[in-house]
This record gives C-alpha cells, structure tokens and sequence, in this order.
C-alpha cells in the first residue's frame, strides 16, 4: 500500500535564477550542478590587473590559444559540483580503506612474493611523484583556467592526483616497503629509466597555455600511464602472485575510468566549438603522444622487459581511440 | 619466515610521507621558473621545510568527513525545501538578508576558491601548497552550499534571480568586488594575509554571527545548516591563515615591515566591508541576536587584542585602524542602512524604518549615538514617508577610491561631519572616504588609479545594456541602469507594500489556517 502523503502546494513565482533561465531557454527547475557551476565567474569590470601578469585580466580567454563561444560547454558529464564530487570519493576512499584494512589483516601485502615486490617497488613507488606533478600541474589549471565548468573539475583532479599520490604512499607502507619509497624517490631523482618523464613533467610545469597542459598532463601522459600501470601491469603481476596489487590500486583504476569521461567531453566540446581548436588540440595531442611514448618507453621497458614495446603500443591504440572520438585527427 | 621488523610511522612521520615527501626540487627547469611568484613581493622566505602543517589530514579523511557533512547537509536542505521552510522565518523581512548575502558573499566565496588554486600553484612549499588546495576546494563548497541553500527561496521571492548577473555590476557590491579583486591581484604571501589572515581569522566571526546565528535566530534551518557545516572548514582556514603570518615571520626580519603594512591595510579593507554586514544585525533581522556593536566588542577588540598580543613577540603592532573602528562601531551601521533606505530604486532588495520597539532596541543598544544622531533621522522619514513624501535620492553617489565604499562615514571625532579625503596623482584627483584608504593608494597609486568605480563608469557611458549606442544623439549615461543590472521593480523599494510581503502573509495563512 502507498499513502498519499499531502503537502501544502505553492505556486512558485520561478524555477530558477535568471542567467540559468537564460541558458536553458526556458524557466525551469537546474541541477545541482548547473546552480553552482554555470555562468558564476566574473567575466567584465575588474578593478585591477593581476601584479604578476599586467597583460592579461583575472580571468582571461587568452590564457590558452583555444577559443571557445561558451567556455561552459565545457562541462563535467560527470555533474561533479563539490558534494557530488566528495560523495564520490567519500565511497571510493571507503572501499579502498577496507581493501587496505583486509590485506593487513589477512597479511596479504607483506606476504606477497619478493619477485612481485621487487617490481611494485621500482616500477609503482615512483609514480607517486608523478601524481604530484599531476597535482600540481591541474592546480595550474585551477587557477588560470576560464569559466568554473573548467576550473571546479580541475581543482577536483587536482585532489584526486593528491589522493593517489598518498595511496600509492600507503600501498609503499602496507607491503612494509617504507625504505623502497625513499629508494623509489632517489630513482625518481637519479635513475636514468626516470629523468625522461621527470623531465617531462617539469616541463608540463612551465607550459604557458593551460589547455595544452590539461591536453599534455590529463589526457597524453596519463591516457597512457595509468593503462600501462593499473591495468598492463597489475594484470602481469596478478598472474604471477594473486589480486592483491589490483585490490590495493583499485582506487586508481576506478578514479581513471571516471575521470577519462570528464577529460574526453572537454576535448570533444573544444574540438566541436570550431575548426582552429580541432586542428590545435590535434597538433597538441600528437606532439605530447611522441614525446609521451618516449618517456615512457624505458618505464615499459623495466615493467615487462622485452614486451615493453609491444604493451605500450597497445595503449597507444586505446588512445588514438579515444582522440577519434572526440572528433580530433591525430 | 620475513623478520624484518616493521617500522611504525609516527602520525606526524606519516602526514610528511604522504605530503611534502612527495614534492622534489625541480632541476630540469629552474624552481623560480617553476614557482614565479614567491620572489617579486620581497617576502624572504629561506627554508621552506620550516612551515609546520597547520592541521594533518590526508585526502582519505578529508573525503570521509566531507562526505559525511554534506550527506546531512543536503538531506536538510531537502526536507527545508520540501516541507516550505521558508514560511517558517519569523517575518518576511528576514529574506532580505538572503539577498544581500547572496549578491555578496557567494560570489566572493567563488573569488576565495580560485585565488587559492592560484596561491596553491605559487607557493614552493608542499605544506603550504596542500593546505591552500583544500581551502580552495573548501571554498567551492561554500560558495555551492550557500547558492544551493537559498536556491529555494529563490523560487518564492524577489531580488534573488540575477546575483550572477548583479556580482560584477550592482554599485553597492563593488566593494567586496574590489576587496577581492584586490588581493587575488596582489602577490601569493599579500593574498594569503589578505584573506588568510585578515579574513578569515580576525574578521570572519563577525561574518558568521549575522548570518548564521541570525539564520538560526529566525527560523531558517537551510542557511543555518550550512553555516554550521562549513564552521570545521573555517577552523581549518583561520589555522593556515595565522600559520603562514608566524611562518613568514619567523622566516626574515625583512618581512616584518611588509607583513605589517599588509596587516593594517587588510583589517581596515575588511572593516569597510563588514560595515553592510552589521546593518543586517542592527536593522534587517526581525529577531535580532546581538547589536553590531556587541559583536565588534567580543569578535574584533577582545579576540583581536588577544591575537596581537601573542603576535607582539614577532614585532606586529595592532592593526593601524584599531581606534578608528572602535570609534566607528556605534555609527557605522545606521548609516548604512539610512544610505541603503535613501536609494529605493537601486538595490534589488526592500528597506524600511524599524518599528517602534526596534527603535527601543537600538536606542538601549546605543545609548551613545542612536537618540543624538541617528533615531531623529530615521523618524524624519518616516514621517515623510507617511505624508507620500518618500525620500528618494536619485543621484550617483560619490565613491572612495580604494574601498569604493559610497562616501557616508563620518569625520572621525565628529559625527556631524562627513569624512573626506583626497589627493592629486599625475594631475588627477582622487577621493577617499578615510585617512586609511588614502594611505593604502599613496603606497600603491599605479594599483587603485584602475579601481572600477561603477558611478563614473556611469557617467562615461561605460554601465549600458548590451546594444545601446552610447554616440547617439538622445543618450543619456546611467538611464537605463535597471536593464544594466537587470533588476526587478518588485525587487526595489520599501518592504511595507512589497510582493513579497503579501505572498508570504497569504502563503503563511494557507499553511497555518484552514
């Protein structure tokens, strides 16, 4: 049975705020997300001009060479405003604190065989500092990015690539490796494998144009990275010694799989806007792809050995995938 | 069998793995190229590992306890909304709060969140960085919440509609526009004493008694909800805030003079702008939970003077304004409201005269200065007002160059008398509303010579809606600033008459009567 519940009814005067009526093109009720995204930053009649860039206005389209009739189409599919967004992680954290709180219990993360650590230790430790660098670079995006549809979700990356950083730190700690996670700091700093991507990333650190380091940092670097780690190599290692390492990165390969939908929406809804972005994001794309795949080849090299190669093209593929349907040539 | 024993990481140990262990020093680009800002505004900072972390908490807890926050923050959100909370404040005046603190505090809560991504970017400390990026997330909770609380209201009432429209163009929020454009235009360390420090740790509990208490005080559990949610952020930013004064002080002796200089021209920035804020305590809550003036006291001169004598020992003196405001804070409310209720048609929200007990109130509340100064005024009008004479100034206003405050405030020492300032600079002349303000331009003239001050732009023909042809031959500047603002006329005027006063008593009876 269901009871009719009653409340008193009132006839509202409108649905909702005037600039979101107006984007709509009708007065009815937003999401969430619209209500505390669109249409918020401010776009006219600064006071001053930021000390330290006089050329440009607070907010400035002419931060990156992309142009965009309405920078709030590039929006989050994911409707992430922030409760949407911490409720999100809230869960995935809660899972991942159980995975983590079950392998110590059960002894499955000290226990795992020395080979499979000898690899987690020389290949895994070193990418938290390369979520750091991701961190940073999407607090660059944050920052200098226009409109808050961009702004909101990169500040959000932005902790995520904190979070994984930390759990990458934590998945050090639980394999009892403390000593490995300064060691994989001094390969991170010295080790030949390293210094392409260290360098690479310190490169990312300096890039002017805040979209082509969205495009470099979110969607080159780790539209192949995070395949070639928490999906390549956790399968690998699974084989050999058991699911413990893909229960303990799960966070990573779940975050990753959301958070390609939010970064191909953006390229796609930059290379719809018209035909310069879609030839701009395409040369930026296959430049950072090169220099990506360079990087990253002794990484696959020390991870599968000969196979190296061979597994990074595979991922390469997924990505030219991915560039094709958001509509971008590579 | 492994006997290697484990090594057990201390919290503090743990925290560091987790955040600053992480960071490295660039060598394949320079660090001042990677980190640009830190340098220009003569801040020394020598050791950066010096910083301790304010509070430790890694991305796990913080998603946890957000994530439980916002769970309960909106299911009352929900249950306000569905149930129509709003006919549950205790008069229909109260809304007028929310639409002041709509135009004004959301958007600047938006300004807060991406001037932190900013600093998080510049700063070279991983300690610093980390904890600016919360806040800067944090800062888009706030901002979110609060839109996403009065969206409601929104729905029921007029003078909400066009916030976004408004925050870049309404002349009576220029000023915190400029408060925070200010300092997101300043350098990292001015930003972070700006609104770090001076913001959110000396001024941000006279921000919060308004509206939160006072949402709590007349019966509107949304803004209330959402003010107490965000409180364990605000203990987490007013931490950062005092962490990175004592970090840069104890980094330099050099940085003292500048820290100062910053500290005495952000708490008076501040004060100017919480001069609408304590209008809404004295005049626009129906059930009012303390007088401005008392809150100055205990937020402002007893948490204050406390503060700065723990930071004697670097050296900083109190703030330069101290006195001034101490003097300002039994005047500076009532001639808000009187400037407010004198402009009826340019502020999308009502005005009116207090009540006869009202005016009891602050009279008792004020023994100083309601009954010699003020009370007689305010029984001029309505006096006026109940003859048909309302009193409606239409004139542009003139505005301080640097708070862009409209010139109200009085001489200090003489009540009687309006406080003007000014100085010439490359031939021009420039306004002021206080000796303060006069001083913060003539340290940084090529700075506020820009300040956007929306009465002249006006004048220049530089406030119109999109398509007016400012060359054509009938245009008048300023005649169609409603269109400007996109303002509603059943938005303006006086509260007694208003639409929202009839719906609310029509609404209210269908919900109490039968």
């Amino acid at each position: 049975m269901s009871m009719d519940l009653r409340t008193i009814t009132i006839e509202p005067l409108r649905q909702t705020f005037g600039h979101l009526a107006r984007r709509m093109g009708a007065d009815k009720p937003a999401s969430r997300y619209m209500e505390g995204t669109m249409d918020l930053q401010p776009v006219e009649n600064y006071h001053y001009r930021p000390t330290w860039d006089p050329s440009h206005d607070i907010f400035d389209p002419a931060r990156t060479r992309i142009t965009m009739k309405d920078w709030y189409a590039l929006k989050d599919p994911r409707q992430f405003y922030y409760g949407a967004w911490t409720l999100a992680r809230g869960r995935m954290q809660e899972t991942a604190t159980a995975d983590f709180d079950l392998a110590d219990e059960l002894g499955l993360a000290t226990g795992y065989p020395a080979a499979g650590k000898k690899v987690i230790n020389e290949v895994l430790l070193p990418l938290r500092h390369v979520a750091w660098a991701s961190n940073i670079n999407n607090s660059a995006v944050a920052a200098y990015g226009y409109g808050i549809a961009i702004s909101q979700a990169a500040a959000y990356a932005c902790m995520d690539q904190l979070g994984i950083a930390q759990f990458i730190t934590r998945l050090g700690i639980a394999f009892d490796e403390i000593d490995a996670l300064a060691e994989a700091k001094q390969d991170w700093l010295e080790a030949p494998v390293w210094q392409g991507l260290r360098h690479y990333v310190e490169d990312m650190m300096v890039m002017d144009d805040w979209f082509e380091l969205f495009v470099t940092q979110n969607f080159a670097l780790e539209g192949l990275l995070f395949p070639l780690i928490y999906d390549k190599l956790t399968d690998r290692l699974n084989a050999a010694h058991g699911p413990v390492l893909s229960m303990l990165t799960r966070f990573q390969r779940e975050w990753f799989t959301e958070n390609v939908k939010w970064v191909d929406a953006v390229l796609k809804a930059a290379a719809a806007d018209n035909p310069a972005n879609k030839a701009l994001l395409g040369e930026w794309i296959a430049a950072a792809r090169q220099r990506s795949v360079e990087v990253l080849t002794p990484v696959a090299e020390l991870a599968f050995g000969t196979d190296g190669a061979a597994v990074l093209d595979e991922v390469v593929q997924q990505l030219n995938a991915r560039a094709a349907k958001a509509g971008i040539p590579v | 069998m492994d006997m290697k024993v484990s090594k057990k990481l201390g919290l503090k140990e743990r925290y560091t793995m987790m955040t600053r262990d992480l960071a490295w020093d660039t060598t394949f680009q320079p660090m001042d190229k990677v980190f640009p800002q830190v340098g220009y505004e003569g801040i020394k900072i020598h050791d950066w590992d010096k910083w301790e972390d304010p509070f430790r908490l890694t991305m796990d807890a913080y998603w946890k306890y957000q994530a439980e926050k916002e769970r309960k923050l909106y299911a009352i959100l929900d249950a306000f909304n569905q149930n129509n909370g709003h006919l549950s404040v205790t008069d229909a005046r109260y809304i007028n709060v929310l639409k002041l603190f709509l135009g004004s505090t959301p958007p600047l809560e938006l300004m807060a969140a991406r001037g932190f991504s900013m600093v998080a970017r510049q700063m070279v400390g991983a300690g610093p960085r980390v904890a600016c990026m919360m806040q800067s997330v944090d800062e888009y909770r706030h901002f979110q919440t609060q839109i996403h609380s009065i969206s409601n209201y929104n729905r029921f009432y007029n003078g909400l509609d066009e916030f976004a429209h408004q925050q870049s163009r309404m002349w009576y929020l220029s000023d915190g526009k400029s408060f925070f454009d200010d300092a997101i235009t300043a350098g990292p360390f001015e930003f972070m004493v700006a609104i770090g420090f001076a913001f959110e740790y000396v001024l941000t509990n006279i921000l919060f008694v308004p509206f939160i208490s006072g949402a709590a005080y007349n019966g509107d559990m949304a803004a209330m909800t959402v003010g107490f949610s965000a409180q364990s952020d605000e203990a987490r930013h007013m931490t950062l805030g005092l962490e990175c004064i004592k970090f840069m002080l104890e980094q330099d002796p050099d940085n003292l003079p500048i820290v100062q200089r910053w500290i005495d021209k952000w708490t008076w920035r501040g004060t100017r702008k919480l001069a609408s804020v304590g209008m809404m305590m004295d005049y626009m809550l129906p059930k009012r939970i303390m007088s401005f003036k008392e809150a100055w006291e205990i937020y402002f001169e007893q948490n204050g003077t406390a503060l700065f004598t723990d930071l004697a020992r670097y050296g900083v003196k109190v703030p330069k304004c101290f006195g001034q405001t101490i003097e300002e804070k039994e005047h500076i409310t009532h001639q808000s409201w009187i400037g407010f209720y004198m402009k009826p048609d340019a502020c999308p929200f009502h005005t009116w005269i207090p009540a006869p007990d009202e005016l009891d109130w602050l009279s008792e509340k004020y023994p100083n200065t309601f009954d010699k100064y003020y009370r007689p005024v305010l029984e001029h009008f309505d006096r006026q007002e109940k003859a048909g004479k309302r009193f409606n100034n239409k004139t542009q206003p003139m505005n301080c160059q640097v708070c862009v405050s409209t010139i109200k405030f009085n001489e200090p020492g003489d009540p009687m008398e309006m406080c003007f300032r000014e100085t010439v600079y490359k031939g021009e002349k420039f306004h002021f509303c206080s000796d303060h303000c006069k001083e913060i331009f003539e340290n940084e003239p090529e700075k506020y010579v820009q300040t956007f001050i929306s009465s002249h732009a006006a004048l220049q023909g530089k406030c119109e809606p999109e398509g007016t042809d400012v060359n054509a031959h009938d245009y008048r500047p300023g005649a169609r600033m409603h269109a400007y603002w996109r303002m509603d006329k059943r938005a303006t005027g006086d509260f007694n008459g208003s639409e929202d006063q009839k719906n609310f008593a029509k609404w209210r009876a269908q919900a109490t009567k039968n």
